[in-house]
């Protein structure tokens, strides 16, 4: 599985991850704040820059994130056009516009594993409530692992099903596929047992070998 | 600790100087809901070599589970070198580790290093040595080029291979094998069976291939939840094989 | 909570993923296309429960957040939380609970016709109070025009709760992951 990650070496890139985060937070607070398009657009200009002067992504690394969102643009334009006004408009679709660019600079400059430890590091006041980050980051990983299993083990179902003649996928279907990766994933329970995940009461501090290099770049 | 010097001087010395695992078992039975799967089971299991053979649904693998504290029993107790596991879990399963039937259910991470990284992780082996020990299992079985390898990209029998490395690199004195080779070809069922051969560990291996068990010290054979025979494979291993037919 | 249930949550993130690679079915002059995904959402409350099915559908978002676009459509990244279908998106993880909160409530009657109810409340129901209003608050429009908008998907998330149902039941028949006290005394 390819993240949206883009290998580089900027500022924008060695930057930490949860600086950048922290940058793409109140600029979302920022942007709900304020109403007025010139603040909006150099907001969306600078973040543009970011991305591809300063960051140096290539301009697909961005486009192919706004491309969900451009229906949306036009709808978005639209309404107000007809109901509140162009201005109020242009302010709507530009500030949704920098968002989503800001958050694509961010997904494209920060590895999975840096992205992950600050997950962990945001989660750990959660230890008051007896969560583990440790294991917030061994479920990501290891649902990264299922990914392609799940996906391998329903081709194969399906397969074996087309072999014996069934041409439409129907629920019955499912319910093999799914018995089967649940069986799977109780195997998996005992051998993270087996191989002491449960034991990890009293963690040294630091951070987990193990999430640090959760590779999927 | 004292796990802490033993594995240190286990990586560098060879099957002489590794701690023996001696396991036992008393008026062990176990049920799932109220029906019995394992009755009347007292064993002593200290030899290298162990095989664990019978039909399907004989119980073996509640049996191999219950070597390594995965499942304790409904009433009696195991031991491993004296210590119960029941209560001390943790430290059985320092000592015991297990092989799983599927390479697929045993490989929690997205990536060969990683996932052998994890065991020694969760003993709290420092960065440095959890490296060094990968980096030998890596060697060791032929995985030296695939670190970065997305582990599902790999054969069945390499995954089988990771497996049993992310175990190794744990460093137990025993290790429970529960039918390792049944998903596996030709080849790679010889592979894994040198595999388990050249291991300084003591072993448990549970298998329906009999030629795994050339050359094991004894062989269980399991019958209806109860061990019906006991002894070295020449003796067992027709035994089992006339009942069969 | 047990190791297991590490692998179970895991699993149901991956399932949810492997649902949004199938092609989504586009829905003419609507913005986001019908996807299979809230299938995975409505079996991970239903077989897992409410607490491992919540988090399947947290470890789930965490995915995407990190990068991987495993989101319909090969979404992913950070982009897809602030955009202003996100509120159908943050709804995920509670629609699991709540249909989970909703199977364990139901659980020694548990039958389609349950089934049925639970996914339609919390597959449906909550899923549109969270995402409407999200839309509407965010782009600035009205309360009923983001309804409207939202009207064209009741149909396919009808399907996709029936089947969801179905599969649920036969699941809980042949392999139950959910484990109540009552049955647990049966199970000695
Ligand atoms: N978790 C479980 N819950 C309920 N019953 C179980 C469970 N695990 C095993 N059993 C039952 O206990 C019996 C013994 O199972 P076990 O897996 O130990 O047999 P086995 O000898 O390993 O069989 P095989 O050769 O097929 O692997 C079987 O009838 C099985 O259905
Ligand atoms: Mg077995």
């Amino acid at each position: 599985m390819q993240s949206l990650y883009v290998p580089g070496t900027t500022h924008v890139h060695r930057a930490p991850a949860g600086v950048k985060l922290a940058v793409l937070a109140l600029l979302g607070l920022a942007l709900f704040a304020t109403a007025r398009l010139v603040v909006v657009a150099a907001a969306f200009v600078l973040v543009l820059a970011a991305g591809l002067l300063w960051a140096r992504l290539p301009r697909r690394a961005l486009l192919s994130q706004v491309r969900p969102v451009w229906i949306w643009l036009v709808a978005l334009f639209g309404f107000h056009l007809l109901v509140t006004g162009p201005l109020v408009g242009a302010v709507a679709v530009l500030r949704l516009l920098t968002l989503v660019i800001a958050a694509a600079v961010v997904t494209a400059t920060t590895r999975v594993t840096a992205l992950v430890a600050v997950i962990e590091w945001l989660t750990s006041p959660l230890r008051v409530f007896g969560v583990r980050p440790g294991r917030i980051g061994l479920v990501i990983a290891m649902t990264l692992r299922f990914i392609p299993l799940v996906a391998d083990r329903a081709a194969r179902i399906r397969e074996a099903q087309a072999a014996r003649g069934a041409d439409r996928v129907r629920p019955a279907m499912v319910v093999p596929l799914l018995v089967q990766v649940l069986r799977m994933a109780t195997t998996v329970g005992e051998a993270l047992d087996a191989r002491g995940a449960g034991d990890v009461t009293a963690r040294r501090p630091g951070r987990r070998a193990a999430v640090d290099s959760v590779r999927t770049t | 600790m004292r796990w802490g010097r033993r594995a240190e001087a286990a990586t560098a010395a060879s099957a002489a100087t590794l701690p023996r695992t001696a396991i036992e078992l008393r008026d062990v039975a176990h049920f799932y809901g109220d029906r019995p799967v394992l009755t009347d089971v007292s064993l002593t299991l200290t030899e290298r070599r162990i095989g664990v053979i019978g039909g399907n649904g004989s119980g073996k693998s509640t049996f191999a589970r219950l070597l390594n504290g995965l499942v304790v029993p409904s009433t009696g107790t195991v031991l491993v070198d004296g210590l119960n596991t029941r209560t001390q879990g943790r430290e059985v399963r320092r000592r015991v580790g297990f092989v799983f039937q599927d390479p697929d259910a045993q490989i929690v991470h997205p990536t060969v290093e990683e996932d052998l990284a994890f065991g020694p992780h969760n003993q709290g082996l420092p960065a440095e040595e959890t490296a060094r020990r990968v980096d030998e299992m890596l060697v060791r079985y032929g995985l030296a080029g695939h670190r970065d390898h997305p582990a599902h990209l790999l054969s069945g029998g390499q995954k089988q291979l990771l497996a049993i490395a992310g175990v190794l690199v744990m460093q137990p004195q025993r290790i429970v094998f529960d039918e390792p080779t049944t998903l596996l070809d030709l080849a790679n069922t010889r592979r894994v069976s040198r595999v388990i051969d050249a291991l300084e560990q003591d072993a448990v291996v549970v298998t329906h291939h009999l030629d795994l068990l050339d050359g094991f010290d004894r062989v269980l054979v399991f019958e209806d939840g109860r061990v019906v025979a006991d002894g070295p494979p020449a003796e067992t291993v027709p035994w089992y094989a006339a009942r069969m037919s | 909570m047990k190791t297991k249930d590490l692998a179970y949550i895991a699993l149901f993130a991956a399932i949810v993923a492997v649902l949004g690679l199938l092609p989504p079915v586009p829905v003419p002059g609507i913005p986001v296309p019908i996807t299979a995904q809230t299938l995975g959402v409505m079996l991970a409350g239903s077989v897992l429960g409410a607490r491992r099915g919540g988090l399947a559908l947290l470890a789930f978002l965490a995915v995407v957040a990190v990068g991987l676009p495993v989101l319909s459509g090969g979404r992913g990244g950070l982009g897809v939380f602030v955009g202003p279908s996100a509120g159908y998106l943050y709804s995920w993880p509670i629609a699991a609970f709540v249909i989970g909160l909703l199977t364990q409530l139901f659980w020694r009657r548990y039958n389609l016709a349950w089934a049925l109810v639970a996914n339609l409340i919390g597959g449906l129901l909550v899923i549109y109070a969270i995402g409407i209003p999200f839309t509407s608050l965010y782009a600035d429009i009205p309360l009923w025009t983001s309804f409207t908008g939202a009207f064209a998907f009741i149909p396919g998330d009808v399907v996709k709760a029936v089947a969801a149902s179905l599969v649920a039941v036969a699941v809980h028949k042949a392999y139950p992951v959910i484990d109540l006290p009552t049955r647990r005394a049966t199970a000695g």
